[in-house]
């Protein structure tokens, strides 16, 4: 829609172009800073944990970039209708992957205090877990980049998976704890990392919505399946 | 088109609708139709004029928008070859009938130009000549205070009180085109039409008559053109889009300039007219 025809001012368009650049880089860092976190945690690579918490950096000054790019336009340009949208969506967006950039980075942060404790069980399900989400920021990225509000709906849809897994990831933890009370301080750990996790998954949904509404200029309605029992969970209680 | 419902005042857009059926309809027009010669300047334009709103006309050059406008009040009588088709009215009233008294039409439907036309007199006599020859004052006492009240109004009183016998062509640009408010006031329309009022003028004058039009929506049904898509964004409640003598879209000026719905409205006002 954006890219059928250019503004009569092309200084304009090569403004909003910069700014999809500016995105897609985040977003790319961002989705590999998460990939990183998760490989770390489930490697027990205390190394690469190290590297993602330092690169975290990188995110936020990109976000910086867009604030000042965003802020500029809007008192420069004055863009309107579509390109109101623009605009706004990017500074929305680039605030939720700077969020996920944070939750990458305090994943990292766990997986360094974890790998000085015995390993515990669940890496399979964290493994599975962050590979949806990772697909889940990939996607919307694209969609973003190819202002697909119906790709960024399916993203919407996916959410749906995260939250069962982060129940059960959540139901798992419990009964590690209560078999052997050695595994409480990894474990405990890891029910943060889950959440994290969980998070991250919605904020690739937020960014789904964003895009819906870059698109279509109205929000999607609210009819995503949500299954995140994690909050009502209670293992063992009938003991 | 001619013979729609009049009841119907809602059109092109529908979300508008519940906001709009509260709203007493000052102009209601349908079909209308300009020619300039063999040439078509206006094609079936539908469009309802609310009383006490800033309706904005907006649109590149030649699109019909000050077309438009000059069928409120029948300007374009004076154009030999042209002519006017359509249903144009007024509170009801065909604005096109034999019955109507022209000058009558432009007393109730005042304009107000792009250029400062002030007559060449004194600021005092440019306000008090409408009132005097339209009868609506007589003594020397009320008049004085047609052209007091109107200065006000105008918000140029403060300015000028002092100097009323001067000449008005004396006055900078944008006092000028207070002025000539104040003059269109001064006869008590109902509708001010401005053809781009502002665009002879500095952003600070600019800004004054804008403040101005929104303090005169309160009296007075206001349909301006103009060429600042900016201005049409401040000052309207409603905003019209021509393009090639079509009334492409009208709609709650947020809303056009937010999330217009056709494809025509969202390039020109993003600059992608081409």
């Amino acid at each position: 829609m954006v890219k059928d025809h250019d503004h009569i001012v092309s200084k304009f368009d090569e403004d909003l172009n910069q700014l999809d650049n500016l995105i897609a880089e985040m977003g790319g860092l961002a989705e590999h800073q998460f990939a990183d976190a998760i490989k770390a945690l489930v490697k027990r690579d205390g190394e690469l944990a190290e590297k993602v918490i330092l690169s975290d950096k990188r995110i936020d000054a990109i976000e910086e970039n867009v604030d000042q790019h965003t802020i500029s336009m809007l008192a420069l340009r004055q863009p309107m209708a579509d390109d109101l949208r623009v605009v706004i969506t990017a500074l929305r967006i680039a605030s939720v992957i700077e969020r996920i950039g944070d939750y990458s980075k305090n994943i990292a942060k766990r997986t360094v205090a974890i790998t000085q404790t015995p390993p515990v069980g669940p890496s399979r399900t964290i493994a599975r877990m962050g590979n949806v989400v990772q697909g889940m920021i990939n996607t919307v990225l694209d969609a973003y980049l190819q202002r697909d509000a119906e790709l960024a709906e399916d993203v919407r849809l996916r959410d749906e998976e995260v939250d069962a897994l982060h129940t059960s990831l959540f139901r798992e933890l419990l009964t590690y704890m209560m078999e052997d009370p050695r595994s409480i301080s990894a474990c405990a750990h890891l029910l943060f990392v889950a959440k994290n996790i969980e998070r991250i998954g919605d904020h690739a949904t937020n960014i789904a919505e964003h895009v819906y509404f870059l698109v279509h200029g109205t929000l999607p309605e609210d009819n995503r399946p949500k299954d995140d029992q994690s909050s009502y969970t209670v293992v063992g209680g009938e003991d | 088109m001619g013979e729609v419902d009049m009841s119907n005042k809602v059109e092109v857009t529908a979300p508008m609708a519940s906001a709009d059926a509260a709203r007493e309809t000052k102009f209601h027009t349908r079909g209308v139709q300009v020619f300039y010669g063999e040439k078509q300047a206006l094609f079936d334009v539908d469009l309802d004029i609310y009383e006490n709103e800033v309706t904005a006309l907006i649109g590149p050059s030649g699109c019909g928008k000050s077309t438009y406008l000059r069928t409120l009040n029948r300007m374009n009588d004076t154009i030999d070859i042209c002519r006017v088709k359509g249903k144009i009215e007024l509170d009801g009233t065909d604005v096109y009938s034999d019955k109507i008294d022209v000058v009558h039409l432009r007393a109730r439907v005042g304009m107000v130009f792009q250029k400062p036309n002030p007559f060449p007199k004194s600021i005092y006599e440019n306000i008090a000549y409408g009132p005097r020859i339209h009868g609506i004052a007589t003594g020397k006492e009320e008049i004085d205070q047609i052209v007091e009240e109107s200065l006000i109004k105008a918000s140029l009183w403060e300015e000028v009180k002092d100097r009323l016998d001067e000449p008005g062509t004396g006055l900078s640009g944008g006092q000028q085109q207070r002025l000539c408010i104040a003059r269109a006031i001064a006869v008590q329309p109902e509708v001010i039409l401005m053809d781009e009022p502002c665009s002879a003028l500095d952003p600070i004058a600019t800004a004054r008559i804008e403040e101005l039009i929104d303090e005169l929506r309160d009296n007075f049904t206001i349909v301006i053109v103009t060429h600042s898509m900016q201005q049409a964004a401040r000052v309207s409640q409603r905003t019209a889009f021509f393009h090639l003598g079509d009334l492409v879209e009208v709609g709650e000026t947020g809303k056009i300039f937010t999330t217009p719905q056709d494809q025509r409205t969202q390039d020109y006002i993003t600059g992608r007219f081409g």
